[in-house]
């Protein structure tokens, strides 16, 4: 495709110059004939340029494309003309007070004032309480009603509002309502000192904290030319993946958990603690915080424990592929998982969703084949790709990615692996620059990126987690499910409240 | 019915003996921090600029563990002869200036409140409220319920409505868009209750001090009787917490 978006690899560094630097006009229409020829967003997001609002997107087809333009007041949004701009779009318009135009639902993304000092789009005064105090969606009828739930919710879980249109038991639609979580760490980022930064990373959101600390070193080693050693990006590789194995198999407990078939949900509970606790004998940590920084790592995997990681997999490879037996293979299970909360194909590619619940749905991208970092790109990942796109295809998708992994982590473990661990260096970030860096973590594609200003200070820190993607994906699929089917498809997706916040 | 009966056998009997017989957790595990008083000024020094956390007081030589996120950057600076972590993951205080330490702790046993112990000894629900935590703090109070901690066993529950419980379980930096739902959480608890801080965040602000959109310390909005250090605090960590202060 001939676009004047500039192609660009994976954790590539970029003086801003570089960069074509578009008239608003072009940069629209140029980003439209990519999306329109089935490209997706990674990024679009503003940021401050010596008080001059700038745009930048950084687009993906099989390659990365990125372009940015100065931001107009308003202008006519996009999201008319395709649905993957909403999210962005309201966000620019939250952070920066850019009005996207006849946006065809214009709300808030987690209720703060703009940093630009500019009217608040939506009108909302913030030193009232204003969390979910706001006209949500609602369809009108003489038999319809409507649930509130959130946002603290029954479980130990994250916070957030759901709220539910229904006409007797079945849901018509769910408007789902984040920004409780909001810590404001994209602007913590500019004003921390470079010490803190690793660990406010991780803190991003503490289940993908590998993967974000990852994208964070990934793009400061690009930036500042720091070069890392094989053995830290296997090691990198294997936390990655104990990471993925973890959550997956939570998820596929809780799944079980949910209807009402309890081996599987307290074997799985266990088994997550078993993969956690190597993360715990790697790093000292079971979230994996600390293990990575720019540079490499900080722990080495040397042969005493990668021969007791290999031991404990060893062990308890085949109670995982017992357990997935047992879920898949019941039938009271399968009843309950198939054919619920379905997402078309065509549905999942307007939402643009990603991970395990894009490929549910038979969207195959995953970053790890298509933008492979680390040892990834020594390692055959398979395509994976279910059709159905319910709870069932989530599931499974999840259980294969399971197996996959343990086996990934084996082959890795099979050699000795030798690295120079480093700590918490302090680096040197070049001025003018950009970055951008995408990793496929266990809910789908994250990405990082920074901008530096003209002294080599961070200017802009964007973070997008999967679930910026995915959420819409959730409230497809409550659309005509039975609303006691929303815990089910609420954990197939298991999306990130955090991440999303920030 | 088979197969499930096979999978039962395989997973077998999994129960933490804690606390009956003690758990080793894995060397690099970094639990309740050991300040040597004895290191020489400038290492103290040197450990308090790296310290991204800013939790080393110098010229007490003392490390605050509320503000502490266990990255144990002090200890590898030092080489261990300044802060060292043990593996003793029972350290978590009920006195906020307990949390400023050179790793001797009081016994939480000593400072429960005695009359928490006679009421909830025997049976305590508690109402877990996630305020802008990262998930892992949630996450490691969560397993607790797995088959490894069981708490039920020991008459702890979490449960749905803060109207049932004895109750709230803080996590996370307390963002300004949860503090009304935080609040009235605590409100909905019927009296005597109990206010427990889990993690680096809810004590301190954690990793996000210094953002406006958040709160630095639940302790500047509740009266807190537990707190509960770590990012996250081990799952042993909080299970020895509740044992203690209220067993
Ligand atoms: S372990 Fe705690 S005191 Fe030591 S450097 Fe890390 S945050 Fe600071
Ligand atoms: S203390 Fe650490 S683990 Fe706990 S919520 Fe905060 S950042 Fe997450």
């Amino acid at each position: 495709m001939d676009t004047d978006f500039l192609e660009i690899s994976n954790g590539q560094a970029l003086s801003r110059e570089q960069i074509p630097h578009l008239t608003f006009d072009d940069f629209q229409k140029n980003a439209m004939k990519i999306v329109w020829g089935g490209g997706k967003i990674v990024q679009y997001f503003g940021y401050a340029d010596n008080s001059i609002v700038k745009l930048m997107a950084v687009l993906r087809t099989d390659k990365l494309l990125v372009a940015g333009c100065d931001a107009p007041n308003e202008y006519p949004s996009l999201s008319n003309k395709c649905e993957l701009f909403q999210l962005f779009e309201r966000e620019i318009a939250e952070q920066f007070g850019i009005v996207p135009k006849y946006h065809p639902w214009l709300k808030m993304v987690r209720y703060h004032p703009n940093s630009q000092g500019k009217k608040d789009v939506f009108g909302n005064d913030y030193t009232k309480d204003i969390p979910g105090n706001y006209p949500y969606y609602s369809v009108e009828g003489n038999e319809i009603h409507e649930v509130a739930v959130g946002p603290v919710h029954a479980g130990v879980i994250e916070p957030g509002h759901f709220r539910f249109n229904c006409i007797g038991e079945r849901v018509l639609h769910l408007e789902i309502q984040l920004g409780y979580q909001h810590r404001g760490i994209e602007d913590l980022i500019l004003k921390a000192a470079p010490k803190r930064l690793p660990i406010i990373i991780e803190g991003i959101a503490g289940d993908t904290t590998v993967a974000n600390g990852v994208s964070f070193a990934q793009a400061v080693e690009a930036l500042a030319s720091i070069q890392t050693d094989q053995g830290s990006h296997i090691i990198r590789t294997i936390g990655l993946e104990l990471e993925r194995i973890a959550n997956h198999v939570g998820d596929l407990g809780a799944l079980s958990g949910d209807v009402a078939f309890l081996p599987p949900a307290n074997y799985c509970g266990r088994m997550r603690g078993d993969f956690l606790n190597m993360s715990l004998l790697i790093c000292g940590n079971r979230l994996g915080k600390g293990l990575v920084r720019p540079g490499g790592v900080r722990f080495s995997i040397d042969d005493e424990i990668s021969r007791e990681l290999m031991r404990r997999i060893n062990e308890i490879e085949p109670q995982v592929e017992h357990v997935i037996d047992l879920l898949f293979s019941t039938p009271s299970v399968r009843a309950r998982f198939e054919d619920c909360g379905k997402v078309s194909t065509s549905d999942a590619d307007h939402l643009g969703l990603v991970g395990p619940a894009g490929r549910a749905c038979g969207l195959p991208y995953d970053a790890r084949r298509t933008f492979a970092t680390e040892y990834y790109p020594s390692i055959d990942i398979p395509e994976n790709a279910k059709t159905t796109g319910d709870v069932f295809a989530r599931a499974k998708m999840r259980a294969e990615e399971i197996l996959q992994s343990i086996s990934i982590i084996k082959s890795l473990l099979k050699d000795t692996i030798e690295t120079n661990c480093v700590d918490s260096e302090v680096f040197n970030l070049p001025s003018s620059s950009f970055v951008v860096t995408v990793n496929e973590a266990w809910r789908g594609e994250l990405s990082h990126c920074i901008i530096t200003d003209t002294e080599g200070k961070i200017l802009r820190y964007k973070i997008k987690d999967p679930s910026f993607h995915n959420w819409n994906g959730l409230a497809m699929s409550l659309r005509n499910t039975g609303i006691s089917d929303f815990p089910l498809n609420n954990k197939s997706y298991n999306l990130s409240y955090c991440g999303y916040d920030l | 019915m088979l197969n499930t009966l096979k999978n039962r056998f395989e997973q077998g009997y999994r129960t933490s003996t804690y606390p009956k017989k003690t758990v080793e957790l894995a060397p690099r595990y970094r639990g309740r921090p050991q300040v040597h008083k004895n290191a020489p000024s400038d290492l103290v020094v040197k450990c308090a600029a790296a310290c991204p956390q800013d939790a080393i007081d110098i010229d007490r030589k003392l490390i605050n563990m509320g503000r502490c996120v266990f990255c144990g950057t002090c200890e590898r600076i030092s080489e261990g002869r300044f802060i060292s972590f043990t593996r003793d993951f029972e350290y978590s205080v009920a006195e906020k200036d307990h949390l400023l330490t050179d790793g001797e702790i009081p016994s939480l046993a000593d400072h429960a409140r005695q009359h928490f112990k006679k009421l909830f000894g025997r049976s305590l629900q508690l109402r877990q409220v996630s305020a802008a935590g990262c998930n892992a703090c949630e996450a490691d109070l969560n397993v607790l319920a797995t088959p490894f901690f069981d708490l039920a066993r020991f008459g702890i529950n979490f449960v749905a409505s803060p109207r049932h419980s004895d109750g709230i379980v803080v996590t996370g930096p307390i963002s300004r868009n949860m503090k009304t739902a935080l609040l009235q959480t605590y409100e909905a608890v019927p009296d005597p209750k109990v206010v427990i801080a889990v993690g680096s965040c809810s004590i301190s602000g954690g990793p996000f001090r210094g953002s406006p959109e958040i709160t630095e310390g639940l302790d500047s909005l509740l009266p807190v009787d537990l707190y509960i250090p770590g990012c996250p605090s081990h799952p042993l960590t909080n299970l020895h917490a509740l044992l203690k202060f209220f067993k």
